[in-house]
């Protein structure tokens, strides 16, 4: 079993914060397929489109027949432990900085042997189910862990070090009025957060859910409109350098094409919100999160970003939102790419119709408040960066996947004409 | 295919004017300078002048973004056969073997093999990180430990798989210390007794403090030229009598617990007319000792998984019946960069021909000298041997 990570103190102001250093970022271009996996919390490696031969390291051309055919795919995880070590002494900083590494040998059962970091309840010689994860770099690595579930096992310290988990971690949900805001509030609570800040737009307006929430042990709401950059910073003063783990929830939808609307009144309002509200939280909170990447057992770990899986194609029956939601995923990427060097991971959360007011006449599936806010706990869990939660987002993805420009098709133009 | 040739002899090849220059821990000069140093001592040693190499052969880590191109301009010299051989503790090996057949077969008179490294603080961190791109993809993300953590998981598996103890290994580092006490050039001057080599902390588990090398400055050298022209010039030599090499052997083991040698050490052993009772004494390539007890075993003096109860009825001092890296190695001398892959040879011919000096093994005439290179991934993928006869002491 694993040591439990025990609840922080408070902070001593008078002590520096630990500048984040990474783990080793360079790899070839191969390589990041494993980082791809390991964003989606998958363990695939490239087999041979030819003779089926699994390959590790990654690489451009197979070790066993010579084509240049190779695919990524998920492998069966199961090994075998047949060398281990602890590094104690790395030339890398960040090595350093955090002790001694776990590490070790192991066969896989596709026959190839594999270098990966070992999780502590790992038997010496032991069976292991292989993982990829991000590291703090945001590049794939391997991490075998126990077969078996064991005590405390998200406590881990190279897991803890692999993952976003919201246990002693603070938390900022930026819309207390939006139908998602109660379930994920009591979802983070649930995961052991010690805080969670809700921001709440319009303070003298009332909604259903306030009184429930204000209930709500560790809940804290506070003045927040993502429209307004003074209030932004204002936030941002006041829970900037204690804010762990961001969920952008906020968003403002209106159904109607293109046409239908007739202006783009609501259409700026939807690009305010969901895209320049993401860029002003982004341009306060990021440098403040990122900068404390290193802060300790509660460390800023995470950016998430709620959006509708149509970021990545457009519906036309709300063409202009999803065009809103595919600026923000856009600027996702950015905002990635800049807090990188804080080890910040940026998981983007793509989920279909919810069950709300605006998406009520679309017929199921919908997801539920508690099923986004479930895929949000365990994805950060998982230290991933991309989640699909619902049937209707996972199945848009993997048509994304396999050929954007068919998906294209299919969402424009098989509902038009001669049904 | 239908069955492979065997390799042919080396007859009317020898090697001479084994040289080097005294390592540093860390130094302000560059390889350009090291190598210069080294190639100057052995033409010093040979009675011959810069204008006598007619092929030169170079081995560095870091010459960049020079190769042996840029050093001819450098160092003023007009080969007609020109080598870089970048295969790092194999090179001297496989360079000798290549300059041993332009020699036999006339594209080269003198052949000036060279390697020379130079360290620099913060050299090592940076030379691990770009080593290779199997090593930057997939094994130096994993706590960035270079060769330590590599040879770590290597060492752990041997001892699990053929019951080594820590005082198996810890034999090879105190009596390599206890040779090296003798030569005035290695970096280590004072004793290891067993009881420091256990209590030493560890580095990268079970490898500790005294199973590393000490990553220095330094350069090696010597000659390959026709046995006539030595006699006319009156320059000791060595015979090359046998020499192999192999790379990326036995990929389909899970891990490594053999290298190259035992593809082709019969052919060796055959080529060289001898037997492993017959070597009076073995250099092997020394970054860890758990790489010097499987060159003992797949170079035939002791089957596999036999190497630490050989280690236990051997005394492997200059002194002993099984006299090994007679110099002290890299183990006690120093990690010259891609040189430490010239120190056995160097040593093997001073040896054979007399002239080792304090180190000096009575009676010497047979030596074997092996190679052992590039941790590309998880394992050495290059291994080279010879061996070579001299009059002796």
């Amino acid at each position: 079993m694993s040591v439990p990570i025990e609840r922080p103190g408070k902070k001593n102001p008078q002590l520096r914060t630990p500048v984040p250093t990474l783990p080793p970022v360079p790899r070839s271009r191969a390589a990041l397929g494993l980082t791809a996996a390991a964003a989606e919390g998958r363990f695939m490696l490239q087999h041979c489109g030819e003779c089926g031969a699994v390959q590790y390291p990654p690489r451009d051309a197979c070790g066993k027949c010579l084509s240049g055919d190779l695919r990524w795919q998920d492998t069966d995880p199961n090994g075998q432990v047949i060398a281990e070590s602890t590094v104690r002494v790395s030339t890398a900083p960040y090595f350093r900085e955090r002790g001694d590494w776990r590490i070790g040998t192991v066969r896989l059962a596709v026959g190839v042997s594999v270098m990966a970091y070992l999780h502590g309840d790992v038997e010496q010689a032991g069976p292991v189910r292989m993982t990829a994860r991000l590291d703090r770099a945001g590049q794939g690595v391997l991490v075998a862990m126990p077969p078996r579930a064991t005590p405390n096992m998200e406590d881990d310290k190279i897991l803890r070090e692999m993952t976003c988990d919201p246990r002693h971690r603070r938390v900022l949900i930026t819309d207390a009025r939006a139908p998602d805001a109660l379930a994920l509030a009591k979802a983070f609570l649930d995961a052991g957060a010690t805080k969670v800040f809700m921001g709440e737009s319009e303070q003298w307006r009332g909604h259903a859910e306030r009184a429930a929430l204000s209930a709500l042990e560790g809940v804290e709401i506070l003045p927040l409109d993502v429209t307004d950059t003074r209030s932004v910073q204002e936030l941002a003063g006041q829970i900037g350098g204690k804010t762990d783990i961001l969920v952008n929830n906020a968003r403002f939808i209106r159904p109607g094409g293109l046409f239908a609307r007739g202006d783009v009144t609501f259409a700026r309002d939807e690009m305010e919100v969901n895209y320049f509200g993401l860029m002003r939280l982004a341009q306060v909170f990021g440098p403040a999160m990122a900068g404390r990447g290193a802060d300790g057992v509660n460390n800023a770990v995470a950016w998430v970003n709620l959006l509708s899986v149509h970021a990545l194609s457009n519906l036309p029956q709300i063409g202009p939102f999803a065009a809103s939601q595919a600026a923000a995923l856009s600027l996702s990427q950015a905002l990635r790419a800049e807090v990188h060097g804080g080890g910040l991971r940026v998981m983007n959360v793509f989920s279909g119709p919810t069950e709300d007011a605006w998406h009520q006449p679309l017929p199921p599936p919908k997801v539920q408040p508690k099923a986004l806010a479930r895929a949000v706990i365990s994805g950060l869990r998982g230290g991933l960066e991309e989640v699909a939660v619902g049937d209707v987002a996972k199945d848009m993805l993997a048509r994304w996947r396999e050929d954007p420009k068919v998906l294209e098709y299919e969402l424009t133009r098989m509902g038009g004409g001669d049904a | 295919m239908a069955g492979r040739r065997k390799r042919q002899g080396y007859d009317g090849v020898v090697l001479a004017a084994p040289a080097g220059m005294a390592y540093e821990r860390f130094s302000t000069k560059t390889a350009h300078w090291w190598i210069a140093g080294a190639l100057r001592n052995s033409l010093k040693a040979a009675g011959l002048t810069p204008g006598d190499v007619d092929g030169f052969s170079v081995t560095s880590f870091s010459l960049g973004p020079d190769s042996a191109v840029g050093l001819t301009q450098h160092l003023g010299l007009t080969p007609r056969w020109l080598d870089h051989i970048p295969m790092g503790g194999a090179a001297g090996l496989v360079g000798l073997r290549r300059a041993a057949r332009a020699v036999q077969a006339g594209d080269a008179d003198v052949v000036a093999c060279v390697a020379g490294d130079a360290n620099h603080v913060d050299s090592f961190r940076r030379s691990l990180s770009g080593f290779s791109r199997f090593a930057q993809d997939a094994s130096y993300p994993y706590g960035a430990g270079g060769p330590n953590s590599c040879f770590a998981l290597l060492t752990d598996h041997y001892m699990t798989a053929h019951g080594a103890q820590r005082e198996d290994f810890g034999r090879i580092c105190v009596s390599q210390r206890d040779n090296a006490l003798r030569n005035p050039n290695a970096l280590m001057k004072t004793p290891l007794t067993m009881e420091q080599y256990m209590n030493a902390r560890m580095i990268s588990d079970p490898i500790a403090l005294f199973d590393c090398v000490m990553p220095c400055a330094g350069s090696e050298a010597f000659l390959v030229m026709r046995e006539e022209d030595a006699q006319a010039q009156g320059i000791p030599f060595a015979r090359l009598t046998g020499a192999i090499e192999r790379h990326n052997a036995f990929p389909e083991d899970p891990i490594q617990d053999r290298g190259g040698w035992a593809m082709d050490v019969d052919e060796l052993y055959q080529m060289a007319g001898t037997r492993p009772e017959q070597i009076d004494l073995l250099q092997t390539y020394d970054d860890y000792p758990v790489i010097c007890v499987m060159q003992i075993e797949d170079l035939g003096f002791c089957g596999k998984g036999e190497g630490p109860e050989f280690l236990r009825a051997h005394d492997l001092t200059i002194k002993g019946d099984f006299p090994h890296n007679t110099s002290g190695g890299q183990l006690s001398g120093g990690q010259p960069g891609a040189a430490g892959g010239f120190i056995g040879i160097v040593e093997a011919i001073r040896q054979v021909t007399g002239q080792a000096g304090p180190t000096q093994v009575a009676g010497a005439k047979q030596a074997m000298v092996s190679g052992f290179g590039m941790i590309n991934y998880d394992r050495g993928l290059c291994t080279g041997a010879a061996i070579l006869t001299g009059e002796g002491a």
